[in-house]
């Protein structure tokens, strides 16, 4: 709960400038997670640099090639009820509309949404060990409550998930994220974005220090006939995924051309597997080869305890949301399970 | 003549208007002068003591005024005695910052006092402590061996320990026709009233004090701060009168309003201390509880055998109760009863009443085992609560002052459409979803506290009434206008209730669903009073034409005193004022139980829930889609207020089902989800179509009103109707609760 | 148009930023350290009350305000942030003594009991009005679910708004 500067940037340039005059330095966009961290004393940035005014970030526009440009500062409700991600990207519309309130959606800023940190309930503790947090120093998660911690791509060091909604649909979607730090512009594949814990917990991504997101690029195909986002909580809303499932398929009759499986809720990161995906293409969209596939994507899955029901709810919420998408009529307000 | 009668009127709430606009204030809300603002710190470990605080890093801070903590406190009460409150358990209260000793995760142990805000929450964090960790006990189930009956004292007289054995309880079960043996759990909850708990103290000199507190109960907290900090009785005033939700957790004084007032005096400035959302789940919550319950009947459903035995967690200073295991035979009449309450001392704080403290807890223990009982006897749930009704208290073998049970039985399941139940586990289907009916029973206590009520009638002709009581959301600024208005025959624009004040006549604090009762008779007894000096008085007028009537022969109505019998001769009030020289004419009453009377009787309030449910048949989430409670609990005063405290405590039983829980980590032996993002609390999206029936319940034997109380009976019945709907939908039986969606895949 | 300014103590000069605000129709210009949310900026240093703090976390919406026509969190808000916004909290819905059709519905169905998680409703209730994107209560429901009532008041809130979205027609 340290106190710390405010500046605002007027350029990506400026930002990026600012950033790098302090250490312990941080934008500031929505300020949904950041400022709520700082207040649990758990983030202590010395130096705000406000990218709320950047006009490049809050764009919206068409790429040439067919795909969209979300600027990294447009809000995440703009976002999902605009007419071009409405009509083009529907997986991603419903899937930011699963996620918190519609007063954080808002606020909060889509760069903002891929940096949001783990809810697990001792990192959110600075008096107790957390090697997200304090790295070294431990994980109670391990043998503590875990009910709501991952099962997929866990370490020694960390069981932690990460929390988005929008993020395990832009991992369906094949998005990409447009940097820019002191070294330059960058494009990074959605899927290299996010990391495992493996021994460095206290890293959720591959951004480079001072690195800003400037924006995040769609490609052209959106998925909108065939497309379900799933959320199961412990609540119809305003909860955060114990599991959900993003599914987008492109469908040939009865077979699928492509599809593409995340799943939030279960990882440090949105989860995807080839193998599984590669396994349906081709063949029907049945309920059965969705259990197949579901085993696929779980078969290294791990429970700690209070969470190994999450193995058995995810292979039922991936053959559900499969389903579901083959008729997305059926989604019901909060991404919650067809009728 | 006709004399409109507000009793019983969907009127809205008269602070409506203030709620509505933001011109309602609570207890941080009040603007003062110079004001400092406190910020606590609490203690990171469980147990053990503090050996050294360096705050000098703290003070130093610009803006910072003072760090208090257990080695420069003032000096303070010296006997527990005097730290006590009316609802303090028998044992040793906590005394904050009193020495270096922890007790529990979290306890305040120290405060920082700066010139605003922002500056104390800095630096409560630059504080530096040291400590001697000690090992600690904090999980229930590991330490039911440490069980024992818990201590009688103040508290007993409202929550009495269950009734000795009758019959031979382990004959009967053990051959018994049909028995179920089952166990319950139930974890830690926590008020959460979205109002964060607070107090400003505006220090007035000489040991004078005007306090703004979040608090159930004016006059305990007046009392509690005047006995700890040795202060004039008289020189200390409790003001709340707007109070943000307290559902029991107002009912004690709390620690911010301890070190405020403690700061203040110090200092001798005025102080704010507000907890934070965190610090909300440093102190009372409703207590873990492990309930075995062993229920056995005839082949006819008529129960021959009720045990019910109790692990309930305390704290290792306090002996916290609530009555429990003393329910099932209030309902259910059996020859063979057992029944036993163990509190378990842990590292923790006191637990403490909590919306239906101990009812809620029970009933759903006692009504899951009697739903499964009926599902062993094939016989309808609804069937076997009526084969064993009881029109009086089989545990106390007197009548009850009014039950009408049977009604809300027979209206809620009429309205809700039990008839087309299915009795078969699983076999209701919609689309993907496995539907279920289920029902239970509620009861709950009858109770009145002592009240005075000091009422006037102004020159203007207006009734003015005073007591100490709360409005905590309850409707009770409504409720008790209604009821004076009707007493004077006075429009409500023309009444004045006042409250929210310990320098007003005495109430006890608002809990136990009591205060329409207690305040709501003593507002009858002064009306009569204030109607017989109105009356006398207007005797006295010159040529009056009420020199020789007598009470009966009056009528008080539109802001007149009538002739009964000659309508057409009336003197205003008004008038009768300006003959007193203009001087109001008022008068000050007690209200209590009539308890010779009462004796000879049971008193209690009663619900039957209905709830349908749908569960997926994959994934198991759960939706209360509608849900019908009937109550009967005498007279309602104001059906629309009474229907929100109904509807409103429903969701509290669909919340304790399904939702909230405050998970404790037993290596750390501290909370790990106090927030309100992890703690959940149903959001709309959870809540379905809820209906609420009050069956007609005329009780001329409880009080002068015939009223019982609403604030929790609504609770009682829903959390064991949900998990019973939920065995009917799936065919699963989940012993503890909250059900998480993920048992019934 | 009149401009209120807010004092800041002595030992906060070094820091401070004046933050330009339209509240409730009047300009205010705060003085408060770049640390201080919008919510204490306006319950502290505004006494603007109305707005309440109940978790300053962003997870119950009691803090709900409408600021440049969108429904925000102030607690996970930095007054600095809004410079040259424009805000309306609570007790900036009514038109001087004639209450906003929301406010007298919430009165009507008995939409609060406390009254402390009310001012949060109201202002996301006008939010949602605005944002025109719930239809069903079902739709409702959802769009109001960032504001927590733990007295349970949930459906008259509900209830409230149906009336007053659907122009009096409570279907």
């Amino acid at each position: 709960m340290n106190n710390f500067e405010y500046r605002r940037a007027s350029d990506t340039k400026d930002a990026i400038n600012l950033i790098h005059q302090q250490e312990k330095s941080k934008f500031l966009a929505g300020g949904t997670n950041l400022i709520d961290l700082w207040k649990y004393n758990i983030t202590n940035p010395t130096s705000l640099v406000d990218i709320n005014h950047i006009a490049e970030l809050s764009e919206i526009k068409a790429l040439p090639d067919g795909g969209v440009r979300l600027g990294a500062g447009f809000k995440n409700a703009d976002t999902a009820y605009h007419p071009i991600i409405e009509q083009q990207y529907p997986l991603l519309s419903k899937a930011i509309l699963a996620g918190a309130s519609a007063q954080i959606r808002n606020m909060a800023s889509n760069g903002g949404n891929l940096l949001q940190r783990t809810r697990c309930y001792y990192f959110y503790d600075p008096e107790v060990p957390c090697n997200k947090r304090v790295p070294g120093s431990g994980c109670p998660a391990k043998l503590g409550y875990n009910r709501i911690h991952a099962i997929l791509g866990t370490s020694e060091q960390c069981i932690a998930v990460f929390p988005s909604d929008m993020c395990i649909a832009l991992a369906a979607l094949d998005a990409l994220v447009n940097v820019e730090g002191p070294e330059g512009k960058r494009t990074i594949n959605f899927a290299d974005f996010h990391r495992l814990p493996d021994d460095r917990p206290d890293l959720d991504n591959t951004l480079k220090p001072g690195e800003l997101i400037i924006s995040i690029d769609l490609p052209e195909k959106g998925f909108t006939t065939n497309y379900s986002y799933l959320k199961l909580r412990d609540r119809h809303s305003y909860a955060f995924a114990l599991v959900s499932v993003a599914t987008a398929m492109e469908l040939d009759g009865d077979t699928i051309k492509d599809i593409r499986i995340a799943l939030g809720g279960v990882a440090h990161k949105p989860w995807r597997s080839k193998e599984a995906e590669d396994f349906l293409i081709g063949k029907n969209a049945s309920a059965e080869n969705f259990s197949t596939a579901a085993d696929l994507i779980l078969k290294d899955a791990k429970g700690f305890g209070h969470n190994d029901f999450k193995i058995k709810l995810a292979k039922k919420a991936i053959i559900r949301n499969g389903l579901m998408a083959l008729n997305p009529d059926t989604q019901l307000p909060g991404a919650k399970p067809s009728a | 003549m006709d004399v409109n009668k507000t009793v019983g009127q969907p009127i809205s709430r008269l602070e409506g208007k203030l709620k509505v606009t933001g011109a309602a204030k609570y207890a941080a809300e009040y603007q003062v002068e110079n004001l400092l603002h406190g910020y606590v710190v609490n203690s990171p470990i469980t147990k053990g003591k503090i050996i050294n605080i360096d705050i000098a890093k703290a003070l130093a801070i610009p803006g910072v005024i003072d760090v208090l903590s257990h080695k420069n406190r003032t000096k303070l009460a010296w006997f527990d005695v005097q730290y006590t409150d009316m609802d303090a358990p028998p044992g040793t209260v906590f005394k904050p910052l009193h020495n270096e000793n922890i007790l529990y995760n979290g306890q305040p142990i120290a405060l920082v006092v700066a010139e605003d805000f922002e500056t104390a929450r800095y630096a409560s964090t630059q504080i530096t402590f040291e400590f001697e960790q000690e090992a600690f006990e904090t999980n229930l189930q590991n330490n039911t061996e440490k069980g024992r009956p818990a201590k009688k004292g103040f508290a007993t007289a409202l929550k009495p320990p269950p009734p000795p054995p009758t019959g031979d309880f382990d004959k009967a079960y053990g051959q018994a026709a049909v028995k179920v043996e089952a166990e319950f759990k139930h974890g830690t909850e926590h008020h959460n009233p979205i109002e964060l708990f607070a107090t400003t103290t505006v220090y007035k000199g000489k040991g004078k004090l005007t306090i703004y507190d979040k608090t159930q109960g004016t006059i305990n907290n007046q009392l509690y701060v005047a006995n700890i900090f040795g202060l004039h009785y008289k020189d200390v005033r409790v003001l709340a009168p707007f109070v943000g939700g307290g559902f029991g957790a107002g009912l004690r004084p709390q620690y911010q309003l301890f070190l405020c007032v403690m700061a203040a005096l110090h200092l001798k400035r005025n102080v704010r201390v507000v907890l934070d959302r965190k610090q909300m789940f440093s102190f009372s919550h409703r207590p873990p509880a492990i309930q075995k319950m062993r229920f056995a009947s005839d082949i006819n459903g008529r129960m021959t055998a009720l045990g019910h035995s109790v692990y309930a967690e305390t704290s290792n200073f306090e002996d916290y109760t609530e009555p429990t295991a003393n329910w099932s035979h209030k309902l259910y009449p059996s020859p063979n009863t057992l029944f036993e309450h163990n509190i378990v001392p842990l590292d923790v704080y006191t637990p403490m009443d909590m919306r239906a403290p101990g009812g809620s807890t029970a009933l759903h223990a006692i009504e899951c085992t009697m739903d499964e009982l009926a599902h062993k006897l094939k016989i309808d749930p609804l069937e076997l609560r009526l084969i064993n009704y009881s029109e009086m208290d089989p545990s106390s073998k007197k009548p009850y002052t009014s039950k009408a049970l049977r009604e809300c039985y027979l209206q809620a399941a009429e309205k809700f459409g039990w008839s087309n139940r299915n009795p078969e586990p699983r076999a209701t289907m919609r689309g993907n979803k496995l539907v279920g009916y289920g029902m239970a029973t509620g009861i709950w206590d009858a109770f009145q506290f002592p009240a005075r009520v000091e009422a006037m009638i102004t020159k203007d002709g207006k009734l003015v009434l005073n007591n100490a009581t709360t409005d905590i959301g309850t409707g009770t600024l409504t409720v008790m206008t209604q009821i004076a208005a009707d007493e004077l025959g006075l429009s409500l624009e023309e009444v004045d209730f006042q409250y929210g004040d310990s320098k007003k006549p005495f109430s006890m604090f608002q809990g136990g669903s009591a205060i329409t009762s207690s305040t709501g008779v003593a507002i009858v007894v002064a009306a009569k009073a204030l109607r017989k000096k109105l009356l006398k008085k207007a005797a006295q007028m010159e040529n009056s034409p009420f020199k020789n009537a007598s009470d009966e022969e009056v009528i008080f109505n539109g802001g007149n005193l009538h002739l009964k019998n000659e309508p057409g001769t009336y003197v205003s009030l008004k008038n009768i004022i300006a003959f007193n020289k203009g001087k109001a004419i008022k008068t000050t009453n007690m209200g209590k139980p009539h308890m010779l009377k009462l004796r000879k009787y049971s008193l209690a309030t009663h619900s039957a829930s209905f709830v349908e449910v749908e569960v997926d048949q994959d994934l198991g989430t759960v939706t209360v889609t509608r849900a019908v409670t009937a109550v009967a609990a005498g007279k309602i005063i104001n059906p629309k207020t009474a229907k929100s405290q109904i509807s409103g405590s429903m969701i509290w039983g669909i919340s304790k089902a399904l939702h909230e829980e405050t998970i404790m980590d037993d290596h750390f032996g501290k909370y790990i989800n106090t927030n309100l993002g992890e703690y959940h609390i149903p959001v709309h999206a959870d809540i379905g179509q809820l209906d609420v029936i009050f069956a007609e319940e005329r009780d001329e034997l409880i009080n002068e009103i015939g009223t019982k109380g609403v604030g929790e009976i609504g609770l009682v019945g829903m959390p064991a109707a949900i998990s019973n709907a939920i065995f009917n939908a799936t065919g699963k039986r989940i012993y503890k609760l909250p059900i998480h969606f993920d048992e019934l895949i | 148009m009149k401009r209120t300014e807010t004092q800041t103590p002595s030992h906060l000069q070094q820091g401070t930023c004046a933050v330009n605000i339209k509240v409730n129709g009047e300009e205010k210009t705060l003085y408060v350290q770049p640390w201080v949310s919008l919510l204490d900026g306006l319950r502290d240093h505004l006494n603007l009350t109305g707005t309440k703090k109940g978790c300053d976390h962003g997870q119950c919406g009691a803090c709900t305000i409408i600021c440049d026509d969108k429904r925000i969190l102030s607690c996970l808000t930095l007054a600095v942030m809004k410079n040259g916004s424009e805000i309306t909290t609570v007790e900036g819905i009514a038109h001087g003594e004639e209450l906003h059709p929301i406010q007298q519905a919430f009165i009507d169905h008995d939409a609060f009991q406390c009254g402390y998680c009310t001012p949060g409703q109201l202002c996301s209730a006008i939010g949602l009005i605005k944002e025109g994107k719930a239809n069903s209560r079902e739709e409702v429901k959802e769009l109001m679910s960032g504001n927590l009532c733990r007295c349970g008041a949930n459906i008259g809130i509900i209830d409230a708004i149906m009336q007053v979205k659907d122009g009096g027609n409570n279907e």
